[in-house]
């Protein structure tokens, strides 16, 4: 009876309403615990030895509802000791000797169990499995563990341990643990992790708690919060509340608290929502940056354009390897000699598909596009017959990897923001090359017009070369950045390639900040539609929507508007 | 060579046909396949040196609907300077309500023996047949759809673009993403075509069995017939006062306009029909090699019809089969002998017909040739010289 | 030619109505900006019926612009462009505009290089313009004895069979004449026709330009003003996307503010 009760319990707090009236033994159990922990100031109460081994032999008990009421008691116990016992029991490692009826932890390799007293926490010989048999758990009885467990864990003198306890009974709000956690609370020392408990206390002490007050306190706390969980807590509460027979005020203050939360959550969401479109969109922005040179200034189709990222993105695989068999102290600064290698390796073969196809090309959009598809399938090619055709492991350096995480659920990986901040850095850096070298006046001046330019002296050939060049190199530099997102593969280049394409056209052709904005906005909505939609249709819905677009204005958002001058 | 166009004033039609004789060779071609092949394959002993087995039948038989497909491209692409890069999408399509109508025919023979749902609608748990599948179950209904359903996106496409004047390699780019776009659709299992996999253990067509000898050949005959007539359609348009008014559009579609022609509705013309006979060569496809997934909608694969056209020779028709012919025969070859190679020759093609050849492999025959037989690079050395001298 | 144009008085809306009512081209107070360039600033010109009219202007004058607007090629900001008094051509599309009857040739001669010179001129033909109809199109009598005539008049008669890819220049120009011809227009507007040409064959052009203008309406855009004398007609002179004088060219030609724009500078 009890132990139904306690199941019901766990499951919602409707239920624990009514046991609560209903002054069932529950009551009672909480009260004698409560009581118990009150009696009992220090938590250096233990089992002596023969005790401990004795009260783990009974958790050898016939039925779940015995083991139950053992493992409770182990856990109120406070010894150290128990632990490591109810861990190994809840994984299963927790035997009976069958020489002496003592109670051992195991731990397998291979046929071998290795036998460790739990009075000592040494090893006290092997066997196979034929001399052992074990204590048995269902997954009642793993749940119960589980909570004993993180109640023990409370008291942990190690913070980070306390703290995933903190967590785990919140998950479970278990109105059980309510007394163990006020006793950590009293003992707690640091602010941080006792606001969390103050919280894990509120979540209880919304249905658990005593008083109108105590439960009004409750929501005051909760309604302050701003997570996912919290929002479940006050949903469940309020879903069950009518039913539980609350008091009206605090059916009315969870409503409005939910509302709060629920409000506060959806401005976190379209923050997160925001954050990952502008993170897609940097990583669209540097895909399709290289191609605003080559195709927005040069008004070259280069199809290839794909592979010169992949070339990027192989080059950083090669530093990598280079540095690792040659210079492992130097693999820190992998990236940043990657980022330079990349443009040359990148620009250099630009250059020499510029030399040898594109420039006899010029004028011929549609014939430029067919060769420059040829040759990016004669770079697949080669890639995949010099590296092969798997994935390349290109390891993240340290500063890299981790994330900022929000309580809201917001998380911001490192990666992902340093790869934000690089685009940003790698436009402003096109921008001021364009506007501010002589190299950048005179591409202007050949874009614009080329025999004028040719005439006052500029080697237009030379200018076409580097211009086609520094567009390639700057899809190398992507590539190093995009290395640390994606497979580095011989198809690299493809999942980039309409993708670059988009971008260009939707910011309008020749214009950066088109392209800045094209990249940020398609990547925005399309993480806006990804919740409602799916990925891929969310993909789906924004190439129908390009399509459209570039009907109402063919020449994309920022077109310069002029006198005709095609005839 | 005697103008029989003059000659023939009174009947337009067979002047045009009597004085296209790559056209004619194509037709002779192809009504002596259509009649010695299946023969041969099917009366000849498999010892005899004559005879073409079953494998090589089906084989010729798919590159008939690849060069259909090309003819297609052709007849937008080096009559109206239209560059598709979707037409794969079209192909597809047709090759899907081909396949609709073929799973429909396989009934309660399938994996789990649903007599109406295809096996992997079971699979999906599903209770009943899309409505979209209706009607998949009669032949008729399927090639009507096979050529409706791409005529209508190409319709519905085209307008939308023409009549916004999207042009050269704008419009290039947003075939390429209405294709990109079907290919995720239809990757999806909900959308009901059988997503990764796409449709196949087809049985039969007609009552037929598509493994027996004699459907194949009749298969192969029907390619022949339908490739046949389309190059007569295609002939026809390019040779009448349309066709002038497309080639006029390719060389200055501004002129045109300025002449009184709504060149978009001429556009969107061309582009329907163009989609609705690769719909067809899609539908003769798929019962030939027994399978149609998404991968048809690749946009790579698009941009591959379009170099079969280049290396055949834009703007002739029957160039582009020969083209077909060549880079899928190429095709068979190296992936057959030294896989490795085949991007790396196809890559290669791109590159070098588009510099080296720009007519094709039927500009470089004399006999085909036009005068003005130059490559890109002649030209670019002379477009240097000239301005040079100027500058 | 007679008369100088009129000149309207807006706050006269008798002389207003009358001014409409006799011109085929009508613009009034159209201007248009690109990217904040004021391409056309309030002008307004009108042509008379089997006027022939030169406009002239520096570069950047706003005379392709001002071609770009009579055809619909661009929309203006503000102003009304009416053609025969009537049709408001802001509103249409260049075919519907071509189809009207106003033929334009560009600066550029853009005729159809892969099609012979007859083809270009069968297909300027007046007559169905709809998609099936030119599917099923023969050719008529009628229309070969015109595109006949016409190869005459362009003096291309020997050349009906060679690709107009082939013609030299000059002879491009031309056909690009008897096309605009070939569609019967009302009212033709000729940009630059001359620019390329030789000394002959710019005298011959201008004895085309004459000819033609007996049956129908020209307005020629021009920089060369000897072409403009010896095309002996009215001359507009444009100057920053406005009419800066109008009259006979030797009238105009006095005009101080012409002469600072045209030498001043």
């Amino acid at each position: 009876m009890r132990n139904d009760m306690f199941s019901m319990l766990r499951r919602s707090p409707h239920c624990l309403q009514q046991a609560r009236k209903s002054g069932s033994r529950l009551g009672a159990v909480l009260a004698c615990l409560l009581i118990f922990f009150m009696a009992v100031p220090d938590m250096a109460m233990a089992y002596s030895d023969e005790e401990l081994r004795n009260v783990a032999e009974r958790l050898d008990a016939k039925s779940s509802t015995q083991k139950i009421e053992v493992i409770e008691e182990m856990a109120a116990d406070g010894d150290p000791r128990v632990a490591p016992i109810l861990r190994a029991m809840l994984e299963g490692d927790l035997y009976v000797r069958e020489s002496d009826e003592h109670v051992v932890i195991t731990r397998k390799q291979g046929k071998v169990y290795t036998h460790i007293d739990i009075v000592s926490g040494e090893e006290i010989g092997e066997s196979g499995s034929k001399e052992i048999s074990k204590i048995k758990v269902n997954n009642r009885l793993r749940g119960v563990l589980r909570d004993a467990l993180a109640t023990l864990n409370l008291f942990s003198p190690d913070l980070t341990t306390r703290t995933n306890a903190v967590e785990q009974i919140m998950d479970a709000r278990d109105p059980a643990m309510l007394p163990l956690l006020l006793r950590a609370i009293d003992r707690e020392e640091d602010e941080t992790l006792l606001a969390r408990m103050e919280l894990a206390r509120a979540t209880m002490a919304l249905a658990a708690g005593e008083t109108t007050e105590e439960r009004l306190a409750a929501i005051e706390v909760l309604s302050s919060e701003t997570t996912p969980q919290i929002r479940a807590v006050l949903y469940q509460f309020v879903a069950s509340a009518e039913a539980g027979g609350f008091e009206p005020e605090v059916i009315a203050a969870a409503n409005d608290a939910l509302e709060s939360v629920e409000g506060r959550l959806s401005t976190w969401q379209t923050v997160g929502d925001v954050y990952r479109g502008i993170s897609l969109g940097s990583v669209l922005l540097l895909a399709a940056v290289g191609l605003a040179i080559t195709f927005g200034v040069m008004g070259v189709i280069n199809m290839a354009h794909g592979e010169m990222i992949m070339i990027g993105a192989y080059t950083t695989f090669m530093v990598q390897q280079a540095l690792g068999s040659f210079l492992p102290s130097g693999s820190a600064w992998s990236l940043a000699i990657s980022v330079p290698a990349a443009f040359l390796v990148a620009g250099a073969v630009g250059v020499v598909i510029e030399r040898s196809v594109i420039r006899f090309l010029y004028g011929r959009p549609l014939e430029t596009l067919l060769a420059t598809w040829g040759v990016s399938l004669v770079l697949q090619q080669a890639i995949r017959t010099i590296f092969g055709a798997t994935n390349q492991q290109v390891t993240a350096p340290d500063f890299m990897s981790g994330a900022i995480e929000f309580s809201t659920g917001l998380v911001l990986t490192y990666n992902r923001l340093w790869i934000i901040l690089f685009s940003i850095i790698v436009v402003a850096g096109i921008a001021a090359v364009l506007r501010y070298t002589a190299f950048g006046l005179q591409m202007r001046a050949v874009t614009q017009n080329r025999r004028m330019a040719g005439s006052v002296g500029i080697r237009t050939g030379y200018v076409d070369a580097l211009t086609f060049g520094l567009g390639s190199g700057i899809a190398g530099i992507a590539g190093v950045a995009l290395s640390q997102i994606s497979n580095v593969s011989p198809n690299l280049g493809q999942t980039y390639i309409i993708d670059s394409f988009m971008v260009v056209v939707f910011g309008g052709v020749g214009n950066l900040w088109g392209t800045v904005l094209g990249a940020f906005s398609l990547g925005i909505v399309n993480k806006f539609l990804e919740p409602v939609a799916g990925a891929v249709l969310a993909k789906i819905f924004v190439l129908i929507a390009l399509i459209l677009f570039i009907q109402k204005r063919p020449k994309g958002l920022f077109a310069l508007k002029g006198r005709a001058v095609e005839a | 060579m005697t103008d029989y166009r003059q000659k023939y004033q009174m009947t337009p039609v067979i002047g045009w046909l009597l004085n296209d004789r790559g056209g004619m060779i194509l037709l002779g071609i192809l009504i002596a396949a259509a009649i010695l092949v299946p023969m041969s394959n099917l009366l000849l002993p498999e010892s005899s040196a004559f005879h073409v087995p079953t494998w090589m039948v089906s084989l010729l038989g798919k590159y008939l609907c690849y060069a259909l497909l090309a003819l297609s491209v052709d007849l937008i692409w080096g009559f109206c300077g239209i560059l598709s890069l979707g037409h794969g999408a079209f192909f597809a399509l047709g090759g899907y309500a081909m396949g609709m109508y073929l799973m429909r025919q396989i009934g309660d023979r399938g994996v789990y023996g649903d007599p109406v749902l295809p096996d992997f609608m079971v699979f999906l748990n599903w209770q009943e047949l899309p409505w979209y599948w209706y009607g998949f179950d009669m032949f008729w209904f399927a090639i009507v759809m096979a050529m409706f359903v791409p005529g209508l996106l190409a319709f519905v496409f085209g307008f939308l673009a023409f009549r916004s004047r999207v042009t050269g390699v704008y419009l290039s780019i947003i075939t390429q993403a209405m294709t990109y776009a079907l290919l995720l659709a239809f990757f999806r299992n909900d959308m009901g075509f059988g997503g990764n996999n796409g449709l196949t253990d087809f049985k039969d067509l007609l009552g037929y069995s598509l493994q027996s000898d004699g459907t194949r050949a009749g298969l192969f005959v029907a390619s022949c017939v339908f490739l046949g007539i389309c190059y007569v359609v295609a002939r026809g348009i390019t040779q009448s006062r349309l066709g002038k008014v497309l080639i006029a559009i390719r060389d200055a579609e501004s002129r045109v306009r300025f002449t009184g022609y709504r060149v978009e509705y001429y556009k969107l013309f061309v582009f329907t029909v163009s989609a609705v006979m690769a719909g067809i060569a899609g539908a003769l496809y798929v019962p030939q090699v027994g399978i149609i997934n998404p991968g048809e909608f690749a946009p790579a694969l698009s941009i591959e019809i379009v170099i079969w056209v280049a290396v055949g020779g834009r703007g002739t028709l029957y160039g582009a089969v020969l083209g077909a012919f060549i880079v899928n025969y190429a095709k068979t070859f190296f992936t057959g002998a030294m896989p490795d190679f085949w991007l790396f020759f196809l890559g290669g093609l791109f590159i070098a017909v588009t510099l080296f050849l720009p007519k094709g492999v039927i500009g470089a025959i004399p006999a085909f040739g036009s005068p003005d037989r130059q490559s890109i690079i002649t030209a670019w050395r002379k477009r240097r010289a000239n301005e040079g001298g100027k500058a | 030619m007679s008369e100088a144009a009129i000149q309207v008085n807006a706050s006269d809306e008798e002389q207003v109505k009358s001014a409409r009512s006799e011109t085929i081209l009508y613009v009034d107070g159209v201007s248009v900006t690109f990217d904040g360039f004021r391409a056309l600033n309030n002008l307004s010109f009108y042509v008379e019926p089997g006027e022939l009219r030169a406009i002239i202007g520096p570069n950047g004058a706003g005379k392709t612009t001002m071609m770009d607007i009579i055809t619909g090629k661009t929309r203006p900001d503000t102003g009304d462009v009416l053609f025969k008094s009537e049709i408001d051509l802001t509103k249409l599309d260049e075919a519907e505009i071509a189809n009207l009857g106003i033929g334009r040739k560009f600066q550029k001669p853009t005729v159809f290089e892969s099609h012979t010179v007859f083809d270009n001129l069968l297909l300027a033909c007046s007559g169905g313009r709809g998609v099936f109809q030119a599917l099923f199109h023969r050719l008529s009598a009628a229309e070969k004895i015109k595109i006949e005539k016409t190869l005459v008049t362009i003096m291309l008669e020997d050349k009906r069979d060679e690709m107009a890819a082939n013609l030299s220049h000059g002879q491009k120009q031309w056909l690009e004449i008897g096309m605009l011809l070939m569609q019967e227009p009302e009212l033709l507007l000729v940009d630059e026709p001359v620019a390329g040409m030789t000394d002959s064959e710019t005298e011959e052009t201008a004895k085309l330009l004459r000819s033609i203008s007996k049956e129908y309406s020209v307005v020629v855009v021009e920089h060369d003003m000897e072409f403009v004398r010896d095309l002996d007609c009215k001359v507009t002179v444009l100057h920053e996307g406005s009419v800066l004088a109008e009259g006979r060219l030797d009238h105009v030609q006095k005009d101080p503010r012409v002469i600072e724009v045209y030498l001043g500078r």
